[in-house]
């Protein structure tokens, strides 16, 4: 079974963000940057799949040269070899073209990537790809196992889950609890820079959106914090103040 | 047509192998550790759990080569590792290091082909924990008079006598004890040898209960007529302080990034302490008072480091580095006390108290000047070697 996993390199979750050159990029002075945790699910259920069923993980990222490490870390935790398309992911539209275009000449059983990345946490990438490959796409994914050529999902829906099977190929966006997050190991880590880590050009500069401006959400009010005893003064700060009874 | 290009950015291995082994710790220690360390030191839990699964990580065989199931890294990444884990909790990075080292590190550097893939494999992965004995109750610093003696008979060696302060004491599945073969005083009258747990006579005594490093366990050793094979010696009859001092090398390297890892954790806790807690209407840490301690901390965090790395390369090299080792492990270790000291300070009363991380790393901290040679040994090793 060939699968690949599209990753995203993205700021740890405790960065400070900030923007610079009048609010038009990203501040990246001191930041930690990691595989997008959703992202990360889909790599460990890919090596479980892997170890279940053999076959190969291809990794990918549309990503300019700093994103290397982070690529070299979803080799050390298992994928036999690594894809950068060498461009700035500007927009979900950009990255999904790309992702098609690698996937394409692949011929993948599986296309695995997390349901969103948690930079822009747009979500869209995953449909965009099955759209531009005519093959389905289904997201958010909890489980999926495969049996034969047949895989059975399920899947996060409003207010419940839905079950279904599905053929391969399929692409499919990833949650928790589909897999644990795996640590690599020292042998892994070792490995890493001897495995394959092709960069591509991409298939055009059809970039369709540009950032005007970024702005915080304003910052967060002081909390008051109410004895559980005292309901009185609850009831009366909601009323009073809050006005929201 | 895809069309192939060479990957331009490339870190050195060094420097690429260290940050994910540093990030690899990061999140075992998020997971594994952060949660439970209080707890274990509050009780001297030792979790011999948290060992197993940094076996199955690949660091408790940083070192060995990966023909004995080892993961076949040099110093750099040893150094790196033991930081991370100390920057967490130093106990635990203390046991990481003994059993790299000292147990590990002494079979792997003077054991003969047949122990090597005997034992390497089994201590490698942690499936044996091993435990290293020098130090006794009267000779601490002053191995050449140990009591603990070894008799030939036969085929066999007959081991008398008791090791303390010693780390896994009980829990080792497997030692390496020097032990005399010569008569008190004499010149090269310490031989090695490995003992396995099973064997009758070779029991864990009692165990200490220390300052800090509390979920490391230390313990007394004892051999009553413990009766070993012949093959388990070490080398030649009489190598085993040579050996031992050379263990001692690597060792020092080891507590230095020990001592490392604990004064870096302690700067980053006082760090972002004296940026959150505000006093008269500013963070703390825009008083220079406050700004000028923590210049300082960082200054001799990133001395001790160029240190520690220095006797890394060293070591890699396989040049002589028994002075840098020591001054390696002489400076992290008494900066470490100080930068500690500086860090619980910084948090003021809140330092003095468990419900915050810079107590813990005051307590771990100080055994650093004290364990594998205390700073005054470190001194007198640096000093010989000027004075040659």
């Amino acid at each position: 079974m060939k699968i690949l996993v599209c990753i995203t390199h993205v700021p740890d979750t405790t960065s400070k963000i900030s923007f610079t050159d009048g609010n038009t990029k990203f501040d990246k002075t001191g930041v930690q940057y990691i595989i997008g945790p959703y992202d990360d699910y889909a790599l460990a259920r890919a090596v479980e799949l892997k170890e279940q069923h053999g076959g190969s993980i291809t990794v990918l990222n549309v990503g300019e040269a700093e994103t290397e490490p982070t690529i070299r870390k979803a080799l050390a935790i298992g994928a036999d070899e690594a894809i950068r398309v060498n461009a700035f992911p500007s927009d979900a539209f950009f990255v999904a073209k790309q992702i098609a275009s690698v996937a394409k000449e692949g011929a993948y059983d599986l296309i695995l990537m997390g349901r969103e990345s948690i930079d822009f946490n747009g979500g869209q990438v995953h449909s965009m790809v099955g759209e531009l490959m005519g093959l389905p796409s289904v997201s958010p994914v909890m489980v999926l196992d495969i049996e034969g050529s047949t895989a059975k999902i399920q899947r996060e829906i409003e207010g419940g889950k839905e079950f279904m099977e599905l053929d391969m190929p399929f692409i499919a966006g990833c949650q928790e609890p589909i897999a644990e997050w795996k640590i690599p190991n020292m042998r892994g880590i070792m490995s890493a820079r001897s495995k394959p880590l092709q960069v591509v050009d991409p298939t055009d500069d059809g970039v369709q959106a540009d950032v005007e401006v970024f702005e915080l959400p304003p910052a967060k009010e002081a909390v008051k914090l109410v004895d559980p005893e005292n309901l009185d003064e609850l009831v009366n700060l909601l009323k009073n103040e809050a006005k929201v009874l | 047509m895809i069309d192939v290009k060479s990957a331009e950015t490339q870190l050195t291995p060094h420097a690429e192998n260290q940050r994910m082994i540093a990030e690899m710790i990061r999140d075992f220690g998020k997971r594994e550790i952060a949660p439970y360390m209080m707890e274990w030191d509050e009780s001297q839990e030792f979790p011999i759990q948290v060992f197993k699964k940094l076996g199955e990580l690949g660091l408790m065989g940083v070192l060995v080569p990966q023909e004995y199931g080892g993961s076949g890294f040099g110093y750099h990444e040893y150094v790196t590792a033991i930081i991370e884990l100390a920057k967490i909790d130093g106990s635990i990075g203390l046991s990481m290091a003994a059993h790299n080292s000292l147990c590990t590190g002494h079979i792997l550097q003077h054991a003969n082909e047949s122990q090597k893939a005997r034992f390497l494999p089994k201590l490698a992965t942690c499936e044996w924990l091993g435990a290293w004995g020098l130090t006794e109750p009267n000779t601490g610093s002053d191995a050449g008079n140990m009591k603990t003696t070894a008799v030939k008979e036969g085929d066999e060696w007959v081991i008398n006598g008791a090791k303390n302060f010693i780390t896994h004491g009980i829990s080792a599945d497997v030692a390496v004890v020097i032990a005399r073969t010569g008569e008190p005083g004499q010149s090269r009258n310490g031989s090695a040898f490995i003992v396995e747990r099973e064997t009758p006579g070779f029991s864990g005594g009692r165990k200490e209960n220390k300052l800090g490093m509390r979920c490391s366990e230390t313990a007394e050793m004892i051999f009553d007529n413990c009766r070993i094979p012949a093959e388990n010696l070490i080398g030649e009859v009489g190598d085993g302080f040579v050996q031992s001092l050379k263990v001692l090398d690597g060792g020092r390297i080891s507590i230095a990034a020990l001592s490392c890892g604990i004064a870096e954790g302690a700067l980053d806790a006082a760090t972002a302490y004296a940026q959150e807690r505000h006093q008269f209407g500013k963070p703390i840490a825009s008083f220079q008072g406050i700004s000028f301690k923590l210049a300082e901390m960082a200054t001799k965090v990133e001395a001790a480091k160029l240190l520690t790395s220095q006797a890394a390369d060293l070591k890699n090299q396989g040049k002589p580095m028994t002075k840098e080792s020591a001054m390696a492990k002489l400076y992290a270790s008494e900066i470490s006390v100080e930068v500690a000291d500086e860090a619980v300070q910084i948090f003021g009363g809140y330092g003095y108290t468990k419900d915050y991380p810079v107590e813990k790393f005051y307590r771990d901290a100080k055994l650093c000047t004290i364990g594998e040679g205390t700073s005054e040994i470190q001194k007198l090793v640096i000093s010989r070697e000027l004075l040659k």
